[in-house]
């Protein structure tokens, strides 16, 4: 570990509980806890799961003139999404893009009434704060929030986050409610990265342990580490930024389509604005050259990123490469994710990874690999 | 004679024959195995050299030779259960055996204490 690895306001709660610690965007996180990946991603799927997320930045755009259909308009400027049509305790995912409509980051963007407020991925919250900075300031205070993030994940979320706070059971996916949870002032979301149900929960620094001790109590919430959180992920068919999505791809080809709002596009009420809008446009009008998909692997051998894939066994010529890749514990087989030339994204395509010198034959797999649990109703 | 690498295998010579495997720190550090590629029995292995692969959910591991010989069994069981390798990695969970080029190649390796004492 990096001597100068920052600490999440759990640190001292996930040595007690045994945690394994690694380096990741610049914090001490728990990969693991003693019951090891697997163990921890299945009981994810069936009871509920915790994890410490609080190296994401959340950002609070406050409106300079207090109207914030200011601080919304300015938003659209750098999103390819709806923010003005964003209704009081709604949240929304949304794309960072550059110039040649490349994605700097994916991020939340939840309406709490006079501000919004984005969730982050940690690896780029450094580079987003300046970057809104230099987009906003004039219209905005950019505020990066010294709070924890802690999300509740899995079937019975709902349940143990009940027990400290009964109206969380109103919401539905995507609704931001400011919650007193067991006397905490919290803001929650019904949202999450594993494809389950389940909340992420913003806590001051100094009453996240007290928050997460609360949950533990109950005994179907156990602590789960980023390893798991990256196979359920995975598993869901989401997105890591760095590795499935990047400056080098393009929401359209990402399949993330749907992350542009209706309103932005030709004919829309807000048609453009946003940096790379012609090219994204475009792309959305003509379709992509290639496509993320989900593969699985025909045998037992994982394929990781960075594999190169071909359409042949012999073939010399790669036509696309793994972004994700490894084993989804709920499938009990691997799976993984990567681009591929548009008359090759077909569900049963097969093609093949170049593996240890070897190629392996995968099978192109609709997305999610496991059908996500949203509460939507 | 049960002997150690400084890259977390185990070794057991039994006359010119050794059975090798990970360490219980290396299985520790892994974490859960799901896949194991073994060598085919009758291919030779050169000290130095990626002998056997073991993945975990997120990362795949080399295992390389400790010595050089030639491959006379593979743990079949193993490699139909990779958690076996995880769960008894220094028993049940051997990875494979090979006929030593050279059975002194052994004595220049650490013993239980010294593996005992090498920083991990």
């Amino acid at each position: 570990m990096p001597l100068d690895a920052l600490r999440t306001p759990l640190h001292a709660l996930h040595l007690s509980r045994g945690a394994r610690m690694v380096p990741f965007a610049g914090y001490a996180m728990p990969v693991q806890y003693p019951d090891g990946l697997l163990k921890e991603h299945l009981h994810t799927r069936a009871q509920a799961g915790l994890f410490d997320v609080s190296h994401m930045g959340q950002i609070q755009l406050i409106p300079r003139t207090g109207s914030l259909v200011d601080a919304a308009h300015a938003l659209e400027t750098l999103l390819p999404i709806d923010v003005l049509g964003l209704a009081p305790g709604r949240q929304r995912y949304g794309l960072l893009l550059d110039a040649t409509g490349g994605i700097r980051d994916d991020l939340m963007v939840a309406q709490c009434g006079d501000t919004l407020v984005l969730v982050v991925n940690a690896a780029n919250k450094v580079a987003d704060e300046a970057y809104l900075r230099a987009h906003l300031t004039g219209i905005c205070e950019i505020v990066v929030l010294p709070r924890a993030l802690l999300a509740l994940q899995g079937p019975r979320a709902e349940a143990a986050l009940a027990r400290l706070a009964p109206e969380v059971a109103a919401m539905r996916f995507m609704d931001v409610r400011a919650i007193d949870l067991a006397g905490l002032p919290a803001l929650v979301s019904r949202s999450g990265y594993t494809g389950e149900d389940g909340f992420e929960i913003s806590v001051a620094e100094d009453r996240a342990e007290a928050l997460a001790e609360a949950l533990l109590s109950d005994d179907t919430v156990r602590l789960i580490g980023l390893g798991a959180r990256d196979s359920l992920r995975l598993e869901a068919g989401l997105c890591l930024h760095g590795a499935d999505i990047d400056a080098g791809t393009d929401p359209v080809e990402a399949g993330l389509s749907w992350a542009i709002s209706a309103v932005r596009r030709r004919g829309g009420a807000r048609e453009g604005g946003f940096p790379g809008a012609e090219r994204i446009l475009d792309a959305l009008a003509e379709g992509p050259a290639r496509r993320r998909v989900g593969l699985r692997t025909e045998g037992a051998a994982p394929v990781r990123a960075g594999a190169a894939l071909f359409a042949e066994q012999a073939g010399d010529e790669a036509i696309g490469r793994i972004t994700s890749g490894g084993f989804g514990p709920s499938l009990g087989a691997p799976i993984a994710m990567g681009y591929m030339p548009i008359g090759l994204t077909q569900p049963g395509t097969r093609v093949f990874a170049e593996v240890r010198g070897r190629r392996l034959p995968l099978v192109v797999n609709g997305l999610p690999f496991v059908p996500a649990g949203f509460k939507r109703a | 004679m049960l002997r150690f690498t400084d890259e977390h295998e185990w070794l057991a010579r039994e006359g010119d024959v050794a059975t090798v495997g990970i360490t219980t720190h290396a299985a520790e550090q892994l974490g859960d195995l799901v896949f194991i590629e073994l060598p085919k029995v009758g291919a030779r292995l050169v000290k130095g050299e990626a002998a056997a692969v073991v993945e975990s959910v997120k990362a795949a591991s080399d295992v390389y030779a400790p010595v050089s010989g030639e491959v006379t069994e593979v743990n079949e069981a193993a490699v139909a259960d990779p958690a076996l390798v995880g769960g008894d990695p220094q028993g049940a969970g051997w990875l494979y055996r090979l006929r030593l080029d050279d059975p002194s190649a052994l004595d220049g390796l650490m013993d239980e204490a010294a593996y005992a004492a090498f920083p991990k």
